[in-house]
């Protein structure tokens, strides 16, 4: 059975493109970027090489990137780094609810270390209004964090509004752009924004390799301490062949990105249309605009989020994956965590309808007949989860049933 | 993640749908945690002779409504209430430990069905 992967936000494969570059700083290429022979010189050259390609993505200057092991240690150096430089100006830092746990858990660990932090809320779409950055600042406020693009459920911050207020009031901004760059146009000095994070095998580049932009002349406290690696911000022996094919899968996706825009917003949009069609199914996130004139557009050009009612996440997952087709779901039972997604919930969404979460994100790989088939085998799979819910027939709206057994 | 009987009893799940007349009907879970069972039994004699579920659920939750419902068929209600989480459990091959007490909800959607048959019984 041909496999159908609608999961680009979990992870990507490699392009071809991309490995072949990268193979020669496995076996032969492989020196020590430190090493003062040809060897280590090669070896330095291709990651500074890799440098100017990720900066180029994202309009900074090379000098501007730190090379991470992923977009998760971007995110965790940002928020701590920052907020640890900065904490003799003040103890208050400000993150969203739409943020991912590497931020999240980044922010409750400074609050153990005596931070206070303010996580905003969000309106019904996942948007986070610039007036409630505004109304959130405080004297002590150093640093703001907020999500570029959400990978739940595909809505597209406004960070060029709120990169103006931190500009205005002296305060750092960090958005954590891992679903965004490489996917979307990011501009570094478009946003305003002072640092930003992302992450290799989002667009087509390996996993183990992420970046953390920072900009020219800002002091940030190191996550890992050792040798001078990364001007001495970032230490241990670099991964060459991971550094190397995020420079490649950058330099790939700039050139490509207009077209690859197109093509997934057309599948996009197709799939929107056919599952919208199906009853008691919800879009999450921001809708896609009707008029295509609209400059900016608030949703993730491949991205397709739903909740579905009266049944749940997992099952819908296993279904479909016996059918060949590959999704994500952020419904309680589905996470390891057997919590429902804080990002829903935050959007307003209730538990029970959280439950029944579903994700598709579309990629390169990703064609118009992808979409007839799941569109085709979709309804099948929610009917019979339907035909197996009790509340399909509207039982359960009065509470029936018994207590939560456990508390999870 | 699941073994092979509880992926064949997701996939092709036995008894699903309701009893109209049942004697006994049992609910247990909440949709707010997780997992929602309601089971409903048909009893002879004492003897439970059909039994029926309707589940909100993840995998687990449906194979384990399969499960049950096909374990109590033909068993007295004394023998259908020594029917434990665990018996479940090992009937289908085991379950994950995070699915173990959130999705494992037959036992207890059939205690309440039983008590529901001897209350209207009365």
């Amino acid at each position: 059975m041909r496999k159908r992967y609608f999961d680009h936000v979990a992870t990507n494969p490699l392009d071809v493109r991309v490995f072949d570059a990268m193979m020669p700083y496995f076996t032969e290429d492989f020196g020590n970027p430190l090493s003062i022979y040809d060897l280590g010189a090669k070896a330095k050259e291709a990651i500074e090489k890799a440098r100017a390609h990720v900066a180029s993505l994202i309009n900074s200057k090379s000098s501007e990137i730190i090379f991470t092991s992923s977009g998760a240690e971007a995110n965790n150096f940002a928020l701590r780094g920052i907020a640890l430089a900065r904490q003799n100006e003040g103890k208050h830092v400000i993150v969203s609810k739409m943020e991912h746990h590497s931020i999240l858990n980044s922010a409750r660990f400074l609050e153990k270390m005596g931070f206070v932090v303010t996580f905003l809320p969000v309106d019904k779409y996942g948007i986070v209004a610039p007036d409630t950055v505004r109304k959130s600042i405080t004297k002590e406020t150093t640093l703001i964090s907020i999500i570029h693009a959400s990978s739940e459920v595909g809505t597209i911050e406004p960070i060029k509004e709120i990169g103006q207020i931190a500009k205005e009031k002296g305060i750092i901004f960090h958005t954590d752009a891992v679903a965004a760059a490489g996917n979307i146009p990011v501009d570094v000095k478009e946003l305003g924004v002072d640092l930003l994070s992302m992450a290799a095998h989002q667009f087509y580049g390996p996993k183990g390799a992420g970046a953390l932009y920072v900009r020219e002349g800002l002091r940030i406290v190191p996550l890992i301490y050792g040798g001078i690696q990364e001007n001495g911000r970032r230490a241990g022996t670099e991964n060459v062949p991971a550094i190397v094919g995020m420079g490649r899968a950058a330099e790939l996706a700039k050139d490509e990105m207009a077209d690859r825009i197109e093509q997934a917003k057309k599948l996009r949009d197709k799939l929107i249309k056919g599952v919208s069609g199906i009853e008691n199914i919800y879009l999450t996130g921001h809708p896609v605009p009707i008029s295509r004139d609209s400059q900016r557009e608030n949703r993730l050009p491949a991205h397709a989020s739903f909740t579905v009612e009266f049944i749940e996440g997992e099952a819908m997952l296993l279904l479909l994956a016996a059918k060949g087709i590959y999704a994500a779901s952020g419904s309680a039972c589905s996470s390891k965590a057997l919590k429902a997604s804080p990002v829903l919930l935050s959007m307003g969404v209730s538990s029970n309808l959280a439950q029944g979460s579903i994700v598709f994100t579309l990629g390169a790989g990703s064609t118009e007949e992808d979409i007839d088939y799941l569109l085709s085998e979709f309804p099948q799979v929610i009917k019979r989860l339907r035909e197996m819910s009790p509340y399909a027939k509207g039982w359960g709206m009065k509470g029936e049933g018994g207590e939560c057994t456990v508390q999870k | 993640m699941y073994s092979a009987k509880v992926m064949d009893h997701f996939t092709n799940p036995r008894n699903v749908g309701e009893i109209p007349d049942a004697d006994g009907i049992g609910a247990e879970g909440n949709p707010t945690c997780g997992d929602v069972m309601q089971i409903f039994i048909k009893v002879k004699d004492d003897t439970i002779v059909d039994a029926k579920f309707k589940t909100f659920g993840c995998g687990a939750a449906i194979a384990v409504s399969s499960m049950i419902t096909e374990m109590i068929k033909g068993k007295t209600i004394d023998e259908a209430l020594a029917i434990s989480k665990e018996t479940v459990a090992n009937e289908l091959g085991g379950l994950p430990a995070q699915k173990m007490h959130c999705s494992n909800l037959g036992a207890d959607a059939l205690k309440k069905a039983i008590e529901d048959y001897r209350n209207k019984k009365k």
